[in-house]
């Protein structure tokens, strides 16, 4: 069944934004990712604009996060003191982002950047991801339990802590506002949440537990996107509705059956699983920098209008 | 160059005598929600008092306009070893759709000076419109290419059917990603690739119903727009979570 979608301006099948909702839906449910830096790619490639599929991919991480939390507040596995402190950071960042995104709209290497972005942070972050997860599935294996990462590092040094009892933690704020910060900038230019950031982060930087990480993240995803698609509604007109609630009726369903798929996996299974997803999406955008294009030339839309 | 008028003048004379009729199968085309390209029916007659002329053969062109958008073209090449966007052009305006239907091999039915007076061919069209393109004749060609793959610049060789030198008619697909907006249709006649007579039709292609509603209200209460799309997104989620909850107990 064709739809058109009034502000992109194209007619598409709404039965595969509802598959392609679905299925990175219940990605997001069982990550805590939000899903946008499989989705957003996806959107380009079946002909949306880059714009409005930035745009409407925020709105629509809203609604899949927002399920998704509900589920992990019920489980009590949210930090909502450490996802405050995230989000200060987070909607700081998120200003500071769209910024930089039309600084470099203007000039035409808002494409590379986005790509650029992506292969750099998808290939570091899968990297660390696969070998470390790696190492704890084979020490498991080898009878010992997996090591706790309670190590006392320079993050521990700093001033101004503060107790986070959820998360069992007595850290300074400022390492979770700058991986906040770090996560709005990068929200707003690559058209993200930012989980796939922000969970590694958590994970590896601040010793967070992995149970918690997984809600907290949502709970700060959800505030950053809602910030970031008022600013695209209000600057640049590039929310689209309909293909929002396309998405978002697959990816609310996916949510949920992912959060339950998610619970029933050890913490390694998941993160080594989500390694080789990430991997795969950075080999994908490497590809596509690296060879020559069947078309050298590309449209845009008038730069100073 | 008197002579050369005169000449002119004279041949176009007879052929005045010719004229178009034409009819559109819709004046009006609204995109809905369920709009996925529309196919309009262009068909006319020749209306004249004298007898039909044989030689040179009438022919008959017809285009179809949309409205003109700025547009930058951009050119990749390597640097680093990757492939970045370096050379940009900035064609002031371009038609966000064109096509250009013929009764006959192009090279018959018009010349080239008539083309570049009336701005037919798809190339022309843009040209004309903008007039300063700065950098190469490339990156006009790409434009074409790339439109043209995606249907949006058609050129129908061929298209018209014309009989009796009299009644003509021809078809043009629109595509589904079409901008709103008023659609020019032309129509000239020519002899020996001289143009005798033309006419004009306006197509309006519009949003109606919900499309246009939220169109509408994106534009003109951005913050409205906005928030109405996160109480979507937030209700969704909630009902989502909600309905799952249902479905367990």
């Amino acid at each position: 069944m064709q739809i058109y979608l009034p502000i992109a301006e194209v007619s598409v099948n709404a039965f595969l934004l509802l598959g392609l909702g679905g299925m990175v839906g219940v990605l997001s449910g069982m990550f805590g990712v939000g899903g946008g830096f499989l989705m957003t790619p996806l959107l380009f490639f079946i002909g949306i604009p880059p714009a409005v599929a930035v745009a409407t991919e925020a709105n629509q991480i809203v609604a899949s996060s927002f399920s998704g939390v509900l589920a992990h507040l019920k489980r009590r596995t949210v930090d909502l003191k450490m996802g405050t402190v995230l989000l200060i950071g987070g909607l700081v960042g998120a200003a500071v982002g769209v910024q930089i995104f039309n600084a470099l709209k203007a000039i035409g290497q808002v494409d590379l950047l986005v790509r650029l972005s992506y292969v750099v942070f998808l290939g570091i972050i899968g990297g660390l991801m696969f070998i470390e997860s790696l190492n704890a599935i084979r020490k498991s294996r080898a009878g010992r339990a997996a090591p706790i990462r309670k190590k006392h590092t320079w993050v521990h040094n700093l001033p101004f802590k503060m107790k986070f009892r959820t998360s069992g933690l007595y850290i300074s704020v400022i390492p979770p506002l700058l991986v906040g910060l770090l996560v709005g900038i990068l929200a707003a230019i690559m058209g993200v949440g930012g989980g796939f950031i922000m969970v590694p982060a958590m994970i590896y930087l601040l010793g967070m537990p992995t149970k918690v990480v997984v809600g907290t993240s949502l709970f700060q995803i959800i505030f950053v996107t809602a910030f970031t698609t008022m600013l695209h509604a209000t600057t640049n007109f590039t929310v689209d509705v309909v293909l929002a609630v396309l998405l978002l009726v697959g990816g609310v369903i996916g949510a949920q059956v992912g959060t339950r798929l998610g619970a029933r996996l050890k913490a390694e299974q998941l993160r080594i699983l989500l390694a080789i997803l990430v991997l795969a999406v950075c080999g994908k955008l490497a590809l596509d920098l690296l060879l020559q294009p069947a078309e050298l030339y590309s449209l845009g839309a008038a730069a100073g209008h | 160059m008197l002579r050369c008028a005169i000449i002119i003048w004279l041949t176009a004379l007879p052929a005045l005598a010719e004229e178009v009729v034409a009819g559109l199968s819709q004046s009006r085309i609204s995109i809905s929600t369920n709009f996925d390209g529309s196919e309009i029916l262009i068909f006319g007659a020749v209306k004249r008092q004298d007898p039909i002329v044989e030689d040179p053969p009438l022919e008959v062109l017809i285009t179809v306009e949309g409205p003109s958008r700025p547009i930058s073209v951009r050119r990749k090449e390597k640097r680093f070893g990757i492939w970045i966007n370096t050379d940009a052009v900035e064609v002031d305006r371009a038609p966000t759709f064109y096509a250009v239907a013929t009764s006959g091999p192009w090279a018959e039915v018009i010349k080239d000076t008539e083309d570049l007076r009336h701005k037919i061919s798809t190339l022309r069209a843009i040209r004309s419109v903008g007039a300063t393109i700065r950098g190469s004749q490339d990156f006009t060609d790409a434009l074409v290419r790339i439109r043209a793959n995606s249907d949006l610049y058609q050129t129908n060789i061929g298209s018209v059917s014309l009989s009796e030198q009299t009644l003509f008619n021809t078809s043009i697909r629109l595509p589904a990603n079409l901008t709103e907006g008023d659609y020019r249709a032309r129509f000239f006649l020519t002899r020996g690739g001289r143009v005798i007579d033309t006419h004009e039709k306006i197509i309006a292609v519009q949003k109606v119903g919900l499309e246009r509603f939220l169109y509408r209200l994106a534009h003109d209460q951005p913050i409205i727009y906005g928030l109405m799309s996160l109480a979507i997104a937030i209700a969704a989620g909630w009902g989502a979570s909600a309905a799952f909850r249902f479905l367990r107990n």
